[in-house]
C-alpha cells in the first residue's frame, strides 16, 4: 500500500505544484522518485519529527500543501503537540502520512506499533482521520487527502494488502462503503485488517448468516448514518480494528450509537485489549495471536448471532 | 537621529503592559518587560506589516515564540492601530478579546503559541515558502531563554543552517531567568551565541534594551549571506520597573493596583 499512496502522490503532485513532501529521514527505497523529481518540493529534516511537523505547518500557511510521512508513532506522537498547536489549532494544510498502521511492523516491536493512534488524533479538533483497507482506496484516498483544505491524518498499511473490495469504489470522504450487502449483522472494520473481516463475513455466509461488511475508511468524520442504519437494519455490529481498544473504530462507533438513542443493537469491539503487543511475530500471526484474523471474527459472528 | 521615538513606545508598551496584568490579574510581567525594547524597535522601524493591510502577502511574519508575553505584542498592535485600545482592558477576562498567551484570533497576530519551542520550526517553514515564492519577506522569531531548552528550538537551528535560511532571523530575549529561576542554575545557556555560530548562524550578541544596537542589528539582516540571523539580546527580566527587576518572581508576579501605581510612577510619562 505504500507504494500505491508514493506513486499517486507523486502523479498528483505532477499536476499540483502546491504539494510539499517533509521528511524526518525515513522512507529509503520509497520517496526517491518523489525528491529526484521535485528537489524544490522535498525536505528531509533529519530525525526531527518536531520539526518536521513545524515546518510542514509553516509551509502550509503560506500556500502550500506539506506533507509529512514517516512510520508507526514517529510523526504523529512524537510530535503531537505540534500536530494540535501548530498544524491543528491554526488549521494548516498539512497531511500527516504514517506508512504501517497497526502492526504491520509486528517483528519490529512495540516502538513501531501504531495502536493508539486513530484514538489520539480523532481527538483533536480540525483534523480528518483516514485509514484505507486497500490499495483501491488508498489511491482514492491521497486523492481525497489532497482535495481538503486542512488537516489530514492518513494512516497507510505496509505491503502486500489484498484488495478488499469487490469493484470499483466510490470513496468519498466521511462516507463509509458497503462491500458486501447483508441484514443479520454489520461488521465494520478499518484498515487492511478487514481482509480477515471479509474472509470471517465469507466463511459465515456458507452457514446462511448474511453480513453487511462495511469499510469505515474515514474515522472522523464518521459516517453516523451508516452506523445507524446498521443498528436498525441489522440489530447487530461488530467492529475489527488493528487499534487498541480505546478510542478507536470501536469506540466511535459505540458514541453514534449512544447520541442517537440506537441502544437496541448487540454490539462487540474486536481490537487489541488495551495492552502493548510485547509478543515477537508477523502482523498476521500477531492477529491470530489475539483473534483478529478471520478465525476469531468467524467466532464473533456467531456468538453475536447465537449460533 | 534620535532614539527617542523607541523610548517613547516603549514606555506606552510597558504601561500598556502592567496595566494589562493588572486588570487581568495575571501573570509574566516580567518576560513582557525584558521584551518592550525589542518589541517598540521592532513595530517602529523594522517589521513591515500595515494595520489597514494585515494579511498583505508581502508583510514581513513576526513570530513570538516566548508566547506568554504575548501582552507585549498586544500593546504595540493596539498602539499601532491594528485594533482598538480599548480591548487592552478586556485581556485575560471573562469574554475578553486578548487571551493571555498571544493569539492569532487577534488582528495583527501572525500566529499562537504558549508553549514554548513552537516558534522556530513554524518560521523556517514560513521561511522557505517565502524563499520559494522570491518575496523579501523577513521572518522573525523572538524566543525566551526557556525556549532554548527546547530540543524542538535546536531542531530547528540545525535545519535552518542546513537549508541557508537568510531570510529567518530569530532573536532571544535573554534575560538569564526562567519559571524557576536563574537559567544558569537550571539549565546554563552559556556561550550561547558562539554554541548557535558552530551551528552555522550569523550570530550577535547585543543589549536588548539598547535602542541604537536593536536597530543596527535588525536594519542589516541577514547578518551573513546564506545564513539565518542569531540575535543573542542580552536583557533585564522586568525591565524598567525596580522593583520587578532581576527578580524570579518578575515571572508569576501579580501587579495590585498599588504596584501599578508604584510602576506607572517609575516609567513616568
Ligand atoms: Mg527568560
Amino acid at each position: 500500500m505504500r507504494k500505491a499512496f508514493n506513486k499517486t502522490l507523486l502523479e498528483i503532485a505532477r499536476e499540483d505544484s502546491r504539494i510539499n513532501l517533509v521528511l524526518a529521514d525515513i522512507g529509503y527505497g520509497e520517496i526517491e522518485p518523489f525528491a529526484n523529481e521535485f528537489p524544490n518540493r522535498y525536505y528531509n529534516v533529519g530525525v526531527a519529527e518536531q520539526n518536521m511537523t513545524g515546518v510542514a505547518c509553516g509551509l502550509g500557511m503560506e500556500g502550500n500543501i506539506a506533507v509529512t510521512y514517516s512510520i508507526a508513532n514517529f510523526p504523529t506522537l512524537r510530535c503531537l503537540e505540534q500536530i494540535r498547536n501548530d498544524v491543528c489549532y491554526h488549521d494548516a494544510n498539512v497531511k500527516i502520512v504514517i506508512i504501517g498502521g497497526g502492526v504491520s511492523y509486528g517483528p519490529l516491536g512495540v516502538s513501531h506499533h501504531s495502536t493508539e493512534d486513530l484514538a489520539i488524533m480523532r481527538a483533536l479538533p480540525n483534523i480528518v482521520v483516514m485509514a484505507p483497507c486497500d490499495i483501491p482506496e488508498a489511491i482514492a484516498a491521497t486523492h481525497a487527502m489532497i482535495e481538503h483544505d486542512g488537516p489530514v491524518y492518513y494512516r497507510c498499511g505496509y505491503k502486500n494488502e489484498p484488495n478488499i473490495h469487490n469493484g470499483a469504489i466510490d470513496f468519498k470522504l466521511g462516507k463509509a462503503i458497503t462491500v458486501e450487502e447483508g441484514d443479520d449483522l454489520t461488521l465494520f472494520f478499518v484498515g487492511p485488517i478487514g481482509i480477515e473481516a471479509k474472509k470471517a463475513a465469507e466463511a459465515a455466509r456458507k452457514r446462511g448468516i448474511k453480513t453487511r461488511l462495511v469499510s469505515m475508511h474515514t474515522i472522523k468524520p464518521i459516517d453516523r448514518e451508516a452506523i445507524v442504519a446498521a443498528a436498525r437494519e441489522t440489530g447487530k455490529i461488530i467492529t475489527v480494528e488493528e487499534h487498541n481498544l480505546s478510542g478507536g473504530l470501536g469506540s466511535a462507533v459505540a458514541e453514534v450509537l449512544a447520541d442517537e438513542g440506537a441502544l437496541d443493537v448487540k454490539f462487540k469491539r474486536m481490537a487489541f485489549p488495551d495492552i502493548y503487543v510485547g509478543e515477537v511475530g508477523s502482523q498476521e500471526w500477531l492477529r491470530s495471536l489475539y483473534n483478529l484474523d478471520a478465525a476469531g471474527i468467524e467466532k464473533e459472528i456467531y456468538a453475536i448471532c447465537g449460533v | 537621529m534620535g532614539y527617542g521615538k523607541y523610548k517613547e513606545f516603549a514606555d506606552k508598551i510597558r504601561k500598556d503592559c502592567l496595566y494589562m496584568c493588572n486588570v487581568g490579574a495575571s501573570g509574566h510581567i516580567g518576560s513582557m518587560l525584558s521584551s518592550a525594547d525589542l518589541i517598540a524597535v521592532l513595530y517602529e522601524k523594522i517589521l513591515n506589516v500595515d494595520p489597514n493591510y494585515p494579511d498583505d502577502p508581502d508583510r514581513d511574519r513576526f513570530i513570538l515564540s516566548k508566547g506568554h508575553a504575548g501582552a507585549v505584542v498586544y500593546a504595540a498592535l493596539a498602539e499601532k492601530g491594528f485594533f482598538p485600545k480599548e480591548w487592552m482592558g478586556t485581556y485575560y477576562c471573562d469574554n475578553g478579546k486578548l487571551m493571555g498567551h498571544i493569539s492569532h484570533h487577534v488582528p495583527g497576530v501572525e500566529y499562537s503559541t504558549g508553549s514554548l519551542g513552537h516558534g522556530l520550526p513554524v518560521c523556517c517553514g514560513k521561511a522557505l515558502a517565502l524563499k520559494k515564492q522570491k518575496k523579501e519577506s523577513r521572518i522573525i522569531c523572538l524566543m525566551s531563554d526557556g525556549d532554548c531548552n527546547e530540543g524542538s528550538t535546536w531542531e530547528a537551528i540545525m535545519f535552518a543552517a542546513q537549508t541557508g535560511l537568510d531570510n529567518l532571523t530569530a532573536i532571544v530575549d535573554y534575560n538569564h531567568i526562567q519559571a524557576l529561576g536563574f537559567t544558569k542554575d537550571i539549565i546554563n545557556l552559556k556561550g550561547l551565541t558562539s554554541k548557535v555560530a558552530q551551528f552555522g548562524w550569523g550570530v550577535v550578541d547585543i543589549d536588548g534594551h539598547n535602542y541604537q544596537e536593536i536597530e543596527e542589528a535588525l536594519s542589516h539582516l541577514p547578518l551573513e549571506k546564506g545564513k539565518p540571523t542569531f540575535i543573542v539580546a542580552h536583557t533585564v527580566k522586568g525591565k524598567g520597573v525596580s522593583f520587578l527587576e532581576n527578580t524570579v518572581a518578575s515571572h508569576y508576579a501579580h501587579i495590585s493596583d498599588e504596584l501599578l501605581e508604584k510602576a506607572l510612577q517609575e516609567i513616568g510619562d
